[in-house]
Parts: C-alpha cells; structure tokens; sequence
C-alpha cells in the first residue's frame, strides 16, 4: 500500500458501499452479486438489473481484468491531478467494468485488452483500487 | 401500406437566436427565437396549442427552462403541454411526440423550444460544462470513483468510446480531423455560425490535447441561445408562408449499458435501432439519403453514427469518411451548417434546425441537395438516440 496525499476528490463511504471499501481497505476486491441470478454488479445496488431481485451477497472478485478502453487527460479539471494522466476503465474477469488508473506503467504504453490486477492505494481514510500490468513469467 | 404517422406533419416554422456569448436569460432567449418562429409560421401566438419545452445543461445547472415558459410566453390555449429531457435526443423527440399529438387530434400547431445560456461573462466555455468537476463536493459511495479516477467531464467518456473504435477497429486520428475540417469548410458559410476561420488537417493535430484521442478541434463548442420550430398538420403546411418540410420518418433507440461485460455503448449506439424504425416508416434506406444532419458533439459521434445508419459496415467509419465526402462538394454533404463543431451547440436543435434550413432550400451558398435528409440526436454518452427524416415533397 502506498501512503498518497489525501487531495483527490476520494468518495465516502455510504452503507449501501461500505462493504467495498472496507474490503479495499483489507486489500480485497469486493463485489455485490445477485444470489438469484450469479450476477456480479458494480457499483453497489439494491437491485440486480439482470433478474431485478433484491438479494445479494459480497464477495471478493478475482481483482483480475483487462483495460476495456482508456484516456489520457490533458485537462485540468482538478488541481490534484497532474497532467497528463490516464483514466482507464477495466473490465473485470467476473464482468463489471470500473472507472480507475493504472499505475507502474507509462502512459504510452497501455493498450486497450491490457492484462491488469489490482493493487490498493490509500488516501486519507479511503483506499482505493488501481491496477497495474499483469506480468505474466 | 404506408406507415400512419408518415407525412401527417411538418415543420412550418423555424425560430434562432445569435448564438455564442449572447448574454440573456434562457427565458428571454427562448422568447426571441418562438416569437421569429411564429411569424416564420405566419401564425398568431394564440394558434399554438402545444409546448414542449426541453432546457440544456443550465436545466441542471440553474437558470434553465421551466414549466414556467408557457406563462412568460403568455401561452393561453395549450392543449399539449410538456417539459422533456433525453439530453441531445430531445429535439427529434419533441418532434416526433409533436407529431404523434397532431395525428391524435390532441394539437394543432406545436412550439417545440430549446433553450440554453451556459455561458457567463469572463468564464471560459470549458468551465461553463466542467466547472463543476473543479470543486467537487465530496461524493459520496461508488458514484464517488469517476471522480476519484479523474473521471471528469462529457469529454472522458467519448474518448474513451473513441479509443475503443480506435483499437478494435484500427480508425485513425486522421478520419475524426477530416470530420472536423469538413465541418469547418460548412461553417464558413453558415452566417450563424460562430467559428468561421477555415482550419487545416494540420490545424486538427496541432490543436491540444483535451483528453486524448480528442483533441479541442473534435469538441462541441459551447453556446448560448436558442431555436424554436413549430410543427403543423401536413394539409395545413401547404397553405403557410415557408416551404413545408414534411415529417417522413423517425426513430429512437436506447440500448442502454449494463456496465459489464456485453456491452458495446462504446461503439454500437441505439442509431442503429432508430434507423430501422426510421427508415421503414420513411420507406427510404441509407442510399437514398441525400444529405445528413447528425448530432456531433465530438467528431467521433458523427463517425459511430454514420455507421449505425447503415451508410458503411461497423468499424469502417473510418475509411467511409476518408475521401472527404462529408465536406462540400462531397457525396454526402454533413453537418451543412458547420454543426456543434464550428457552427452553435444547442443540442439536438443543431441538426434539426439545419435540417430544416435545408429542407426549405434556404442553405443560400451552403444548399445541397435536399430530397431525402437525415437528422439525428443523441445523447447522455451515446446512450439515448432519436432521428427525423425530412423531405420538401408530400409524403
């Protein structure tokens, strides 16, 4: 884990997420999955938009992926962010797909079906997944 | 047998505003451009008998559009009365709602009115749309990691969905600049236009970077003002002072995005769905389409959606657009006016109003031939899509 400045615009935890956090927190993963239907979802619902039921459990995804598509930002939006940066969105091996960045890697060298894993960032009180490359032996 | 709503209405008046840093309340804004419409029309204000009123982002933001109009317009007679909102595919759905109302015999003469003001004085246009990523509250659960991700902006997920093009099907930086170029060689000649400098290939890449793939030169402008259009029965039209342009076909289509696996929002839009309905109610396909007039808040937008309306397969977008045949002089002019690239950003009300122009044979130096037009809206990150086709001729 790696201690960052607390100054991005980080989320706070709500009831409805707070087992995500508190999993990323404990260097875990966790999604909400539908108990019906086996639908992993992102983020954190009442209902699963598959089956429409209402039950569903947490458990810790494979924190496996690959980059589904991404940017690299030249706009300041946000003055804790420093230009250029990637924003990236990974589709995870169970399926939802989360909005992050990916870190240990050049920007010019992500491309779209990149092989990532997740790693753990902790800002303040909230941490955070990021992901980095998979590299493969 | 042909289809019930076809060529029952048309737009008979047609109503704008400056557009740019024309500094005035969305009211009154909107007030300038339904009284140039009704006088368009040859109407008096007491004939309309339907409002459907769709605000821009300051509908959000605040200042927008309300329910309100109707009393500041001093509107008497409404038998149809609305306020809508599928972001850039609301234009197209007024008319198609305005349209659906006329044959229902539940209104006669529709003012369908956009509205918007985003612009202050001594803002820039970026912050009239991004300002509030620039001072976010402190967002609260899984919403909250967009932002935490320097997720910000309308710019970021149609980068992202241009990105994905890019990879998957090998479309060039290259083909989203002739879009923009093309666009600009429109707007030199569309005085209502508010960039009207011609801009080179050379020009695109050396404008910055905004979030790449898109460079300023891919991104909508920002605008203030306002367009009004009135739609009438079609046996009406004939004896209004403009030339009818009759209500042929439309569409929508909302595929949505589940968010995981499986979904193609990125590069297959609900175009694709809204031009089957559009095109069997119209009973025309791609190649009888003469001229389009498609929602391009970024370049990429113009090249998913010219292949979701079946003018080439998926994916070659790129190459279909790469003989400069959307430009003047092309096989298929586009975006005549210039569109939200260079000419004025009021959502979906851009092409139509264009559409419309040339539907009369007004495009003055700009006209192009006008049998068969295609107007498009689409919106919320290619998630809601909705389309008119427009014709000069009796259906």
């Amino acid at each position: 884990m790696t201690e960052t400045q607390p100054t991005i615009p980080v989320p706070e935890p709500d009831e409805a997420s707070r087992p995500f956090f508190d999993g990323a927190a404990a260097g875990r993963l966790m999604l909400m999955r539908c108990i019906d239907c086996q639908t992993w979802r992102l983020p954190a619902r009442q209902h699963c938009d598959v089956c429409l039921s209402d039950r569903y459990t947490w458990e810790a995804a494979s924190g496996r992926g690959r980059v589904r598509t991404f940017g690299i930002m030249h706009q300041r939006y946000h003055p804790a962010f420093q230009v250029p940066y990637n924003v990236t969105v990974v589709e995870l091996d169970e399926g939802p797909r989360l909005p992050t960045n990916l870190v240990e890697v050049a920007n010019e060298d992500i491309y779209v079906g990149m092989s990532v894993e997740v790693v753990f960032e902790r800002y303040d009180d909230v941490t955070l997944p990021r992901f980095r490359p998979v590299r493969d032996l | 047998m042909a289809h019930p709503l076809r060529g029952v209405a048309a737009i008979t008046g047609l109503g704008m505003t400056a557009m740019g840093r024309i500094y005035r309340s969305t009211n009154e804004l909107a007030a300038e451009a339904v009284a140039t419409a009704i006088a368009d029309a040859g109407l008096r204000k007491d004939d309309i008998d339907g409002l459907l009123i769709n605000a821009g982002i300051t509908g959000t933001t605040g200042g927008g559009l309300t329910l309100g109009l109707q009393n500041y317009l001093g509107l008497k007679n409404l038998r149809l009365l609305n306020h809508m909102n599928a972001a850039g595919s609301t234009a197209a759905q007024m008319v198609q709602y305005a349209t659906m109302a006329i044959h229902a015999g539940m209104a006669t003469h529709v003012l369908c009115v956009f509205a918007d003001a985003p612009l202050k004085e001594g803002t820039s246009a970026g912050a009239a749309y991004g300002g509030a990523a620039r001072n976010p509250q402190r967002p609260k659960g899984m919403a909250g990691l967009y932002a935490a991700a320097g997720y910000f902006g309308a710019n970021t997920p149609y980068a992202l969905a241009a990105r994905r093009h890019m990879a998957l099907y090998g479309t060039k930086q290259d083909h989203l600049g002739i879009i923009a170029v093309g666009q600009r060689q429109w707007a030199t000649m569309n005085p209502l236009a508010q960039m009207r400098e011609p801009i080179t290939l050379e020009d695109y890449h050396a404008s910055r970077w905004i979030i790449e793939p898109l460079h300023l030169l891919d991104c909508c402008l920002v605008s203030n003002g306002a367009v009004a259009v009135i739609v009438s029965p079609a046996e009406r039209a004939r004896d209004m002072p403009q030339p009818p342009v009759y209500i042929h076909g439309m569409g929508q289509g909302h595929p949505g995005d589940s968010g995981r696996a499986g979904s193609e929002w990125e590069t297959e839009t609900g175009a694709r769905i809204a031009a089957e309905t559009a095109y069997r109610m119209a009973g025309v396909g791609p190649s009888d389409i003469t001229c389009c007039q498609i929602y391009d808040c970024y370049t990429y937008t113009v090249l998913v959606t010219l292949e979701d309306y079946g003018f080439c397969k998926k994916g070659e977008g790129g190459p279909f657009v790469e003989d400069w045949k959307l430009a003047p002089g092309g096989s298929l002019p586009t975006n005549t006016g210039g569109g939200e690239l260079s000419a004025y950003y009021m959502w979906g009300m851009t092409p139509l109003s264009e559409g419309i122009i040339q539907g009369r044979g007004h495009g003055g130096e700009r006209q192009v031939k006008n049998d068969v037009i295609l107007v498009t809206g689409n919106g919320g990150n290619l998630s809601y899509h909705a389309c008119l086709i427009l014709s000069p001729h009796p259906a």
